[in-house]
């Protein structure tokens, strides 16, 4: 059977990972290669690192970290932040990431998933959407979720999906560092409505959550990165945890 | 030993050459006839489209070349595919090593999602590949077209049916999956290729 994902995502800024970590002995915790290869080595199915960099210096050291991790890395990785034109996908690919996820750029201007789609193939095209649940229902944001626009969730992940997205991943920004899981009903909203996988993020704090994601959420994937770096759930457990409640897990 | 990659329009090969480097071998990629027929063993790669990557070989021998080498050779996810019969990707014919044709993935039910992407099991592995190789281990897997079950399978895989995760005949092997991108399990696929007698 085709397993239900769990992916850490690792943000990276100069080089460096920027939230803490305590959960393995690594000699230098803050190396995002070497955090990749213990969570690979752990049982993660894939990774997301995301160049949280301003600088033009620092970008130049991100496309190094996604060099050393294609190469020391074996299992599939996706990189985002600051991907705003297809050169920039190029590069990154070019750098060796298996996927490459766009958020912002791509709300700006749809036309950039047809464009990385018809060029790389939806497989690499990643489209990421932050979202807030409002009064008027789910609305996405631009910019890391700074800039509200008017854009409806499931509008635009249905048309990203038309236009040759490989998977959606939906970051809930009222679910986002709360811990009290996901955002299970809008997920199970857009895996009804794509055709594509849905990759939940944002509300991971117990491993009830992720079974929920999968359960209630019909999540394809579930994305992390505090519940893992600061060691509050461990790969292993959750994995077993998971098959356990008879879910799908490698 | 001399591995050669065979260069060809046909994706990202990065991943392919760094998983060879981490067992210890320098691949060399190559289009040229001659490096191709002297090397130990040679891997076929790919992701992308069956026709443009058939036309590419054609213009260039490259479809001669690989059908006549005697060394072991492994195809990779649109490698296995353009080794066989025909595709009905851009109703493709294809180099014809296996002789089965390569069918477009029919989603039964709406949870069946096209391409078939992420870990999935082998069943029933086989042959020189998958030595060591038990049964339910997870591989990579990215594709929209698979190759039907047929008397070459060395692995099987369930995804609205079940279908060939693996081919193996004489020296020409291949996977659906990608080896390289599946952590331990690929690496010891790998090595089997590289190791065998």
């Amino acid at each position: 059977m085709l397993a239900k994902r769990i992916i850490p995502c690792l943000d990276v800024k100069d080089g460096q990972t920027v939230k803490g970590t305590n959960f393995v002995n690594l000699r230098q915790a803050g190396d995002p290669v070497e955090l990749g290869r213990a969570y690979s080595e752990q049982g993660a199915d894939e990774l997301v690192f995301l160049d949280i960099t301003a600088s033009h210096e620092g970008r130049k050291t991100f496309a190094d970290v996604v060099r050393r991790v294609a190469a020391e890395v074996s299992i599939p990785f996706t990189v985002g932040g600051g991907i705003s034109e297809l050169a920039d996908v190029e590069r990154m690919l070019a750098a060796g990431a298996d996927k490459v996820s766009i958020n912002s750029a791509a709300l700006r201007r749809p036309e950039l998933i047809d464009e990385v789609a018809s060029r790389f193939g939806s497989q690499v095209c990643v489209v990421a959407i932050d979202a807030r649940l409002g009064p008027d229902g789910w609305r996405c944001y631009l910019n890391g979720g700074r800039i509200p626009t008017e854009r409806d969730l499931f509008d635009w992940a249905h048309e990203a999906n038309s236009r040759g997205a490989g998977e959606i991943l939906f970051t809930s920004m009222n679910h986002d560092g709360v811990k009290t899981g996901f955002a299970c009903e809008a997920l199970d909203r857009l895996s009804q409505l794509l055709t594509i996988p849905v990759i939940a993020s944002g509300g991971a704090g117990r491993m009830e959550h992720f079974r929920d994601a999968f359960t209630l959420g019909n999540a394809d994937a579930a994305l992390a990165a505090s519940v893992f770096h600061f060691g509050e759930i461990s790969i292993p457990e959750l994995k077993q945890y998971l098959r356990n409640e008879g879910i799908c897990v490698r | 030993m001399k591995v050669a990659i065979v260069k060809y329009n046909a994706g990202n090969i990065y991943s392919v050459i760094h998983a060879l480097q981490r067992l210890g071998v320098e691949p060399v990629l190559t289009d040229d006839a001659a490096q191709l027929r002297e090397a130990d063993r040679v891997v076929f790669p790919g992701q992308g489209e069956a026709s443009t990557a058939m036309r590419y070989l054609r213009e260039r021998g490259l479809d001669r070349v690989i059908r006549e080498l005697q060394q072991p050779v492994l195809g990779i996810c649109i490698g296995q595919q353009l080794m066989c019969s025909h595709s009905e990707e851009g109703d493709t014919e294809c180099l014809g090593i296996f002789d089965v044709p390569v069918q477009r993935f029919v989603p039964q039910r709406h949870e069946d999602k096209v391409p078939h992407m992420g870990w999935n099991q082998l069943e029933r592995p086989k042959g020189t590949l998958m030595r060591g190789i038990g049964d339910g281990e997870f591989v990579y897997f990215v594709h929209s077209f698979y190759v039907p079950l047929c008397r070459q399978t060395a692995a099987e895989t369930q995804y609205t049916l079940p279908f060939s995760a693996a081919l193996e005949q004489g020296n020409f092997m291949a996977t659906q999956f990608h080896p390289e991108k599946s952590g331990s399990v690929g690496e010891r696929i790998l090595r089997n290729f590289l190791e065998q007698e």
